[in-house]
C-alpha cells in the first residue's frame, strides 16, 4: 500500500527529447503453452510517436497489458525511463509513474457522467484519504473544460456516460487519457468506429501530443497510420518483424508476405 | 459567495434522504411525546412496546445503511454483515451484563450468572474493562472495525471478488456463529447475554430510558446517514462507484483499489457495530443467532427491497420488511419466510431498483413529458 514511489520518480530520470522512455527487452509470455509474446524487444524514445501494426492476435494488446502491469510475463524486462522496473510494480504504481492507456474496447464508467469520468482520470493525488476531501482546483477544472471541448462532449458533460455512442466513448476515453497527462500514452485502436473527419482529428491530437509526451498507437486503419506515422513497428506472432519508417515497411518483403498478404 | 453549512451541503440534491429522515424525525418525535405525555388509558397513548419496536427498527435501518455502503456503492455483496452488528452488540451487552452486579439469580457481584453456572471463579481476561461504558462502546466499534480490516486486508489484497468474496463473508459469520454457540467461549453460549437491568445508571424498565434509547437510535441513524452521504458525495465515493462498475479500469487510472475498498468496508463495519450496540439494550438480549448466515441474508433482502445504492432505500427496506416481519410472525408465523423469499424474488425480477425505484421511475417519466 505504498502510495508514492519517490525512488521511482528519481529512477525515471531526466526525460529529454530523444532519450529512451520505454525499453521492452526479451519479453516472453505464454498462455497455456501458446506464446502470445515471443522474445519481444523494442524501445520508445521520449517525445516519439510510434505506430505499432500487426495482424489480429499478433500480441499488440498483450504487449500493452505487460507494460501497464495487467499481465506479468514469463521472462524479460520492461524498463521505464532510466531505471524503473515496471515488472515489479502493480497497475496503480505504473499509472502513477506516468503511463496511461486507452483500451481497445472503450472502458469508461457508465455509472458516472462524462464530466465525472474525466474528473476520476485527472492527474492528482490518488490516495484514498486525499480523494475523500478532494476538490477540483481551478486549473484542473479548466483542463477538463478544455478537454471536453476538444473531444466534442461539452454538451453531454452532465449526461451519464452510458448514453454515449461507441465513437463518443472512444473520445471520452481519449479525453481521460489526456487529462491524466501521462508521460507515455499507450493508445490501443483509437479510431475504430470514428468518422473520417474524427479520424483526422484524432491524428492531429496524437501528433500534437508527441513532443512533450511519448505516444504509442496501435491501429489497423492503414490510412490513419500512414497519415501520422514517423516510425512503425510491425509485430508478428509476438515478436518484432520489422521496424522503420512507413516507406521501408511498405516495401519490406517479410511484411508484405505475412501482414499485407502479398 | 456565502458558504453553506456542511449539513445542508450534504443534503443538497438528496430529496430521498430529506424525506425519509424527515418522516422518521416526525414519527420519533410523535412517538416520544405520545408515550411520555399521555397516560396509558388515553387513546393518544403509544405503548412502550411500540417505542422499543421503533428503536429496534432504527438500529436495523442503520445496519442496512452500512450494508448499502459496501453493496450499493462498492459492489461488494457482503453476506456476513450481521457479524459486525453482532460483535458490536456483544461488546455493549458485556457492559450491560457487568451492570447487573449482584442482582442476578446467583447474586454474585463479580460474575454474570452464566459464568457462575459454568463454575468460573473469576472474570475471563477478555471481559476486563467492559464495566466502563466508554471502553465498551469503543470496543463495539473497534472490534467490528478490526475484523473488517483484517478480513478486507487479505481478501482485497489477493483480489478476491464477486461470488467468492460473498462466500467468504458468509463463511466468516458462520464461523463466528459456531464459536459463539460454544459455552466455553465465555459469551454465554446459545443463551447469549440477557437479563440486563440498567444502562448508564438508568433502569431499562423505565419508559424514559426507552424513549431516550429511541432518540439515540434515531440520532445515530442520522449521523450514519450523514457520514455515508458525505463519503458518497466525495470523490472517494465516485471512485468507489467506479470500482463497482469496472474495478480493473480504476487501477489503470492510478487508484489503489484495495485501499478504497478497505476504507469503506471498515467504516461500514463500525456503523454496523454501533447499530448492534443500540439494538441490544432495546431488545434486551443478544445470542449467536445474529451471526447466523440467514440473518445476514435477510439483511441483504431489506436493502434489495428498499433499493440498493441510494442509502435512504436501505432505511425504507429495513422498516418495511421488519414491520412486515413483526406483523406476520405474530399473525401468520408459518408464511413469513416464504413471504420474504417471494418478495425478494419479485423485487429482483420486477423491481431491480427496489421500492425506491418505483418512485424514481415515475419522477423521470414526468420530467420527460
Ligand atoms: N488472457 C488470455 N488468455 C489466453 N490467450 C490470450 C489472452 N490474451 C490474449 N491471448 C491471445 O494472445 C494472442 C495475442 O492477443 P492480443 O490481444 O495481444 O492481439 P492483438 O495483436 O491485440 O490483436 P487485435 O488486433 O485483434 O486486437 C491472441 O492469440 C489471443 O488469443
Ligand atoms: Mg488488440
Amino acid at each position: 500500500m505504498l502510495p508514492l514511489y519517490h525512488e521511482n520518480e528519481k529512477n525515471v530520470g531526466d526525460l529529454k527529447q530523444g532519450s529512451r522512455i520505454l525499453l521492452v527487452d526479451g519479453v516472453t509470455l505464454s498462455f497455456d503453452g501458446f506464446k502470445a509474446l515471443n522474445n519481444l524487444s523494442f524501445s520508445i524514445d521520449y517525445g516519439e510517436l510510434r505506430c505499432i501494426i500487426g495482424a489480429n492476435g499478433a500480441g499488440k494488446s498483450t504487449m500493452m497489458d505487460v507494460v501497464t502491469g495487467k499481465t506479468k510475463p514469463d521472462s524479460g524486462e520492461v524498463i521505464f525511463g532510466q531505471a524503473v522496473n515496471l515488472l515489479q510494480m502493480d497497475e496503480p504504481a505504473i499509472a502513477e509513474v506516468g503511463i496511461g492507456r486507452k483500451f481497445q474496447k472503450p472502458t469508461i464508467f457508465s455509472g458516472h457522467t462524462v464530466f465525472e469520468n474525466l474528473e476520476l482520470a485527472i492527474k492528482d493525488d490518488k490516495r484514498f484519504f486525499k480523494t475523500l476531501f478532494a476538490n477540483l482546483k481551478g486549473e484542473q477544472r479548466d483542463k477538463i473544460e478544455e478537454t471536453l471541448e476538444l473531444i466534442g462532449l461539452q454538451e453531454l458533460s452532465k449526461k451519464s456516460a452510458s448514453i454515449l455512442s461507441h465513437g463518443q466513448k472512444q473520445w471520452l476515453e481519449i479525453g481521460m487519457l489526456l487529462v491524466q497527462d501521462p508521460k507515455l500514452l499507450l493508445v490501443d485502436e483509437p479510431v475504430a468506429g470514428m468518422t473520417p473527419s474524427e479520424v483526422e482529428k484524432t491524428g492531429e491530437i496524437l501528433t500534437s501530443l508527441s513532443g512533450n509526451h511519448s505516444v504509442v498507437v496501435v491501429e489497423h486503419d492503414m490510412e490513419f497510420i500512414r497519415s501520422i506515422a514517423k516510425k512503425v513497428t510491425v509485430l508478428h506472432e509476438g515478436s518484432v518483424l520489422a521496424e522503420g519508417n512507413m516507406k521501408d515497411i511498405q516495401e519490406n518483403e517479410k511484411v508484405r508476405h505475412v501482414y499485407l498478404g502479398e | 459567495m456565502k458558504r453553506k453549512p456542511m449539513i445542508l451541503k450534504i443534503f443538497e440534491n438528496d430529496r430521498g434522504g430529506q424525506i425519509v429522515l424527515g418522516v422518521l424525525a416526525v414519527v420519533v418525535l410523535y412517538v416520544t411525546f405520545a408515550n411520555l405525555l399521555f397516560s396509558e388509558g388515553s387513546f393518544l397513548h403509544i405503548s412502550t412496546y411500540t417505542v422499543t419496536l421503533l428503536g429496534k427498527y432504527l438500529a436495523f435501518a442503520l445496519l442496512a445503511l452500512s450494508l448499502d455502503l459496501v453493496w450499493g456503492y462498492l459492489g461488494i455483496l457482503s453476506l456476513g454483515h450481521g457479524a459486525f452488528f453482532a460483535l458490536g452488540g456483544y461488546a455493549w451487552a458485556m457492559y450491560l451484563m457487568l451492570q447487573i452486579g449482584d442482582r442476578g439469580v446467583y447474586g454474585n457481584a463479580e460474575l454474570p450468572d452464566f459464568m457462575v453456572f459454568m463454575n468460573l471463579q473469576e472474570l475471563p481476561w477478555f471481559w476486563y474493562g467492559f464495566e466502563y461504558p466508554l471502553f465498551a462502546f469503543f470496543m463495539a466499534m473497534f472490534v467490528p472495525g478490526l475484523l473488517a480490516f483484517v478480513f478486507g486486508w487479505f481478501a482485497f489484497k489477493s483480489r478476491v471478488t464477486g461470488v467468492y468474496l460473498s462466500i467468504m463473508t458468509q463463511a466468516l459469520t458462520y464461523a463466528l456463529m459456531l464459536a459463539f454457540f460454544r459455552n466455553d467461549m465465555g459469551f454465554g453460549g446459545n443463551n447469549g447475554l440477557t437479563d440486563f437491568k440498567d444502562i448508564l445508571g438508568f433502569s431499562l424498565q423505565d419508559d424514559g430510558t426507552r424513549v431516550l434509547l429511541l432518540i439515540l437510535s434515531f440520532l445515530a441513524l442520522v449521523l450514519g446517514y450523514l457520514i455515508s452521504r458525505y463519503i458518497i458525495n466525495s470523490r472517494l465515493g465516485r471512485v468507489a462507484m467506479a470500482i463497482r462498475d469496472g474495478e480493473s479500469r480504476v487501477r489503470f487510472l492510478g487508484y489503489r483499489v484495495e485501499s478504497f475498498k478497505l476504507f469503506i468496508f471498515v467504516v461500514s463495519a463500525v456503523m454496523a457495530g454501533v447499530a448492534g450496540a443500540l439494538y441490544v439494550p432495546q431488545v434486551g438480549i443478544i445470542n449467536p443467532n445474529l451471526f447466523s448466515p440467514l440473518f445476514s441474508i435477510e439483511l441483504v433482502i431489506w436493502v434489495a427491497i428498499g433499493g440498493r445504492g441510494t442509502l435512504y432505500g436501505a432505511i425504507i427496506g429495513a422498516f418495511i420488511v421488519n414491520y412486515a416481519s413483526t406483523y406476520f410472525t405474530s399473525a401468520l408465523p408459518e408464511v413469513w419466510l416464504y413471504a420474504l423469499g417471494g418478495l425478494f424474488v419479485v423485487v429482483t425480477l420486477y423491481l431491480p431498483k427496489g421500492i425506491v425505484g418505483i418512485v424514481k421511475k415515475e419522477k423521470n417519466v414526468t420530467a420527460v413529458s
